[in-house]
């Protein structure tokens, strides 16, 4: 099959998925089955297209122009790349997590829930593969759309509300700040596509650029820069698998990667560098680094503590692409797989929690680890490889994050770096100590059972993948590395 | 002469002369409804004939038995008129067609000939003020489509349509003899009510009291027709208490037909004979405009009947499509005329949905509406996609409008991006009146088990299709953009 072919099919599948699995809702296994076939099928789509993104190649493929020269139109290059593997092969997992937790939670309309779950990778592809603004606009907003519906699951006042913050939050800024930063720049330089080295520089003066910059930045809400960064713990109502994919994953990661791609393609990182405001917007991603982890200390709802550090970590990234230089911009691009790994772990095992002793409180942890070794041990490697240390994944990205840093000669921000390691490991290490070395409530139903409770093999099996991912890409990083590299290299 | 040469005028004699027809026929069966959309689409159909004669030829000109104009009456249809003909005529078959039960159920025990007798006068008097090219014309035009649509309003179900329908007949006669006086003025000074020659006879006279005079009653008529904020309070209330099906049909073309009148008058007769008309255009009207988009938008917010909503959106769009013209620029009027079309697609799928609920439920309040979603989830999917439409979500018409708009307004420079900013609000401010209707139909819980129960089919189809239209619109938006340009050229090109 031909490349441009392959970018449709992989497209296409997840939102024939969608259909799919609305129509065969009745037969709950068919339903289930056909989901994970499809979700396989994306991941090899999109993997079947890794050769010749990281020979150099840019698969492109252009659909119809809806204006002259503002064409719908998809091109794959390597920071893309990555951030499309990343969301498609963990729905692979994901799905068949989502199968065991959906089914032993005991959710309802699980069909609408799959339908717009599929429909969210859609959007994601279609981030991930934009060739323009104008394209990423759209599938950002089809994603903030398709998981209003996961979001508002439960149906009752406090996921309706949770989820109107959610939509509020992230069509606000959407429209509100980015949609006006894209149509001036489609007004200033005469084109949304992403070009390597940027189209801002020749067209727009630096207090302009600068403007833009501030209104992209905070645009892209799903960034979660504060001040907007509230809708993130307000979609922990979502059940599990969708903060674990689509809030430690999918959505989230789409924020980062429009902002490092904005940052790339159409400021350019020397004239990103010459702007005023790329300091003020360094200065809020660490403020919100920060205090996003201070925030996640004093959450004692595990999945809440979860989502303020996710806002933490989602931070490092856009201090990464503000630092502006390319060891720090590819720290952030494998920030985006690493912390990918270890954070779906951490809440896949909080889903596991859940369904196998409907605990979600912290302080009901204790004693915890020797009803669920497995799940627990999990979390403690999904926390370290949050927290950065080695031998986990999460240590290459804050490594290449901090020699960033060091480039660019901002010591301050090696020390914001330091210190939120310090911060993560007094919120995420915590949990794990509460469940090896307390004593469990005497009391407790759950606990007077005798012997190992597990949640489903559909549930453990996932978070085992997903830790030993963490774990291997340790050793493995570096083709991740080169891969991302290879988008500072011009085009063959 | 062939009938193709015809067709001008025969746009507007068939509905106009069926009208009588019908009212003759007695009883109560489905005879009236049925003669009363096979003339609808028939119009329909001429109006795609004349829009394609128009794309290929430029501009038509008919004059009635073969009167040389001024002497005799002139009908011109542009580009823009073209379009509007495709609106009225379109919207009239889509309300025919998606209402017929929902009028079977609302009218209750009027004779039904009588109700599609006053419908086919309506679309007859609002595609003669479209394509005429006489002042008066428009004027008795005017007239018997308002007198049609009081009566139409006043069978709604509910008896507070009828002092709705008062209102609407209050503000309405206002308008229109506003707008007499005004052509009385130009006729006064010029002896002619052709519009093309009005404007060149002015020429000598531009700039005297009476013609300034005329332009204000003219403007201040037709604000009232258009429901130009602050003269909008008539029409959320006629589009609540009307029948719903006549809501579809209103609500996508009768205060545009003002509108267009306005246009007209503004950039062919009195831009070019006014020297400060452009100025007095941008600095009265902007204001009013924002004002409209701003208020009408929150006003919809707080407002708990569907339909009332959708009428108070209706403020917000026209303050958006009288924004660009009041820019006095061809990328507005661009924009502006762009929007006439969009703005009628989204309109028309929202009421077409709202007939569909209105028919179930028997009320368009918030109140009622728990469990809309899997009641009639179509229907409501549907109405969904139009609110997205409505919002402005890219690949949607309101998207495309939005976008020209946008554009037309960054060009006036720093005015220019405190208007986005103003623009964007509003947008912003239909995601929250949408979205409240999603959370009532999705996520409120009924207080009774629901079963499933669709719209009728008819209804059903001609809402998929409006729908698809605001999509297929979206994506390839040349047809109202090559109507929109070629119309901005001709009505600056005559200004300047």
């Amino acid at each position: 099959m031909t490349e441009p072919t392959l970018i449709l099919l992989s497209l296409a599948i997840p939102l024939l998925g969608a259909l799919v699995i609305a129509l065969t809702g009745a037969n709950k296994n068919l339903r289930d089955s056909l989901m994970v076939v499809s979700a396989l099928l994306v991941f090899l789509t999109v993997l079947s297209l890794l050769p010749s993104v990281s020979a150099g190649g840019r698969p492109a493929i252009s659909l119809f122009e809806i204006m002259p020269g503002l064409a719908m139109a998809f091109s794959i290059e390597p920071l893309g790349m990555v951030f499309a593997l990343v969301a498609s092969g963990l729905w692979v997992i994901t799905s068949v997590y989502g199968i065991g937790y959906m089914r032993g939670a005991h959710e309802k309309n699980q069909t609408r829930f799959f339908a717009c779950f599929s429909i969210a990778i859609f959007a994601a592809l279609g981030v991930a593969f934009a060739e323009n603004m104008f394209t990423l606009f759209i599938f950002y907003e089809v994603l903030s759309l398709s998981t209003y519906p996961l979001v508002a699951h439960k149906g009752d006042e406090n996921a309706k509300r949770g989820a109107r913050i959610y939509l509020g939050l992230l069509l606000g800024t959407s429209i509100g700040l980015m949609l006006p930063a894209m149509l001036a720049t489609w007004w200033l330089a005469g084109t949304l596509s992403f070009q390597p080295g940027g189209i801002l520089q020749d067209n727009v003066s630096r207090g302009i650029g600068a403007v833009l910059l501030i209104l992209y930045m905070f645009g892209i809400g799903k960034a979660a820069l504060m001040p907007f960064h509230r809708w993130l713990p307000s979609a922990m109502v979502a059940p599990t698998p969708v903060s674990a994919l689509l809030h430690a994953v999918a959505v989230v990661k789409a924020g980062v990667f429009t902002v490092l791609k904005v940052s790339i393609y159409l400021f350019g990182l020397d004239y990103l560098q010459s702007l005023w405001s790329t300091d003020l917007i360094m200065w809020v991603a660490a403020f919100t680094l920060l205090s996003a982890s201070i925030i996640a200390l004093q959450k004692t709802n595990l999945k809440a503590r979860l989502a303020y550090s996710t806002v933490s970590q989602l931070s490092y990234i856009v201090l990464g692409a503000m630092l502006a230089n390319q060891l720090a911009v590819v720290g952030g691009g494998l920030h985006i797989v690493m912390h990918a790994f270890g954070k779906i772990t951490l809440f896949f095992c909080a889903g596991a929690i859940y369904v196998a002793a409907h605990k979600t409180e912290i302080r009901e942890l204790d004693g915890l680890g020797r009803k669920m070794p497995i799940t627990m041990f999990a979390f403690l490697l999904g926390a370290l490889s949050v927290i950065g240390a080695p031998p986990l994944g999460g240590f290459w990205s804050k490594w290449n994050l901090m020699l960033g840093a060091v480039d660019a000669q901002q010591s301050i921000m090696i020390a914001v770096f330091l210190l939120s390691t310090l911060l993560n490991i007094a919120y995420l290490v915590p949990p794990v100590i509460r469940a090896f070395l307390l004593a469990p409530p005497k009391d407790d139903e759950y606990h007077t059972k005798p012997g190992i409770q597990e949640a489903p093999l559909f549930c453990l099996v996932p978070l085992c993948i997903t830790a030993l991912g963490a774990f291997s890409l340790f050793f493995f990083a570096d083709p991740v590395r080169s891969l991302i590299e290879s988008m500072f290299v011009s085009v063959r | 002469m062939t009938l193709t040469q015809q067709l001008p005028i025969l746009v507007v004699v068939v509905p106009l002369f069926i009208a009588p027809l019908l009212s003759m026929i007695t009883g109560r069966s489905n005879l009236p409804w049925l003669i009363a959309t096979i003339t609808s689409a028939l119009t329909f159909l001429i109006a795609v004939g004349l829009t394609g004669q128009v794309l290929a030829n430029g501009e038509l000109f008919y004059e009635l038995g073969n009167w040389p104009v001024p002497f005799g009456i002139g009908l011109t249809i542009g580009p823009l008129a073209a379009m509007m003909l495709l609106i009225i005529t379109g919207a009239s078959l889509a309300g025919l067609l998606a209402g017929k039960r929902s009028m079977e159920v609302e009218l209750g025990e009027g004779q039904p000939s009588l109700f599609y007798a006053c419908w086919l006068l309506a679309l007859a008097g609002l595609i003669g003020i479209t394509v005429t090219g006489d002042a008066f014309n428009v004027f008795v035009f005017m007239e018997i489509s308002s007198l049609a649509s009081y009566v139409m309003v006043a069978n709604g179900p509910n008896r507070l349509a009828l002092t709705a329908s008062f209102k609407y007949l209050v503000t309405g006669t206002l308008g229109a003899t506003f707008y007499l006086i005004g052509v009385g003025y130009l006729y006064m000074m010029t002896g002619t009510l052709n519009l093309a020659d009005m404007a060149s006879r002015l020429e000598g006279i531009s700039d005297t009291l009476p013609v300034l005079m005329a332009g204000g009653f003219l403007m201040l008529g037709l604000a009232l027709k258009a429901a130009l904020f602050p003269m909008h309070a008539w029409m959320p209330n006629a589009y609540q208490f009307a029948p719903t099906p006549v809501a579809i049909f209103f609500a996508a073309c009768s205060t545009k037909v003002a509108l267009f009148v306005m246009l007209r008058f503004d950039f062919v007769v009195l831009l070019p004979n006014l020297g400060a008309h452009a100025e007095i255009l941008s600095s009265f009207l902007i204001p009013l405009c924002v004002a409209a988009f701003l208020v009408g938008s929150a006003v919809a917010i707080f407002e708990r009947d569907l339909k009332r909503m959708l009428g108070y959106s209706s403020v917000a769009q026209i303050g958006y499509i009288v924004l660009g013209m009041s820019l006095v620029t061809s990328a507005g009027l661009t924009a502006s005329m762009i929007h006439f079309f969009n703005h009628a697609l989204i309109k028309a799928a929202l009421f077409t949905a709202v007939a569909g609920i209105f028919l179930r439920y028997g009320s368009a309040r918030l109140d009622d509406l728990a469990g809309l979603g899997q009641r009639m989830p179509l229907t409501m999917f549907a109405f969904v996609l139009a609110g997205l439409s409505l919002i402005g979500v890219p690949l949607t018409a309101g998207f495309i409008s939005k976008w020209y708009l946008i554009q037309a307004v960054l060009e006036t420079g720093s005015l220019g991006i405190l208007l986005t900013i103003l623009i964007l609000v509003s947008s912003l401010m239909a995601v929250v009146y949408v979205w409240k209707v999603v959370e009532v139909a999705y996520f409120k819980a009924p207080t009774e088990p629901v079963t499933r129960q669709e719209a009728p089919l008819a209804l059903q189809l001609v809402l998929w299709v409006l729908v698809l239209a605001n999509f297929w619109f979206g994506i390839d938006p040349s047809l109202p953009l090559t109507l929109s340009t070629m119309e901005a050229s001709t009505l600056l090109g005559a200004g300047r």
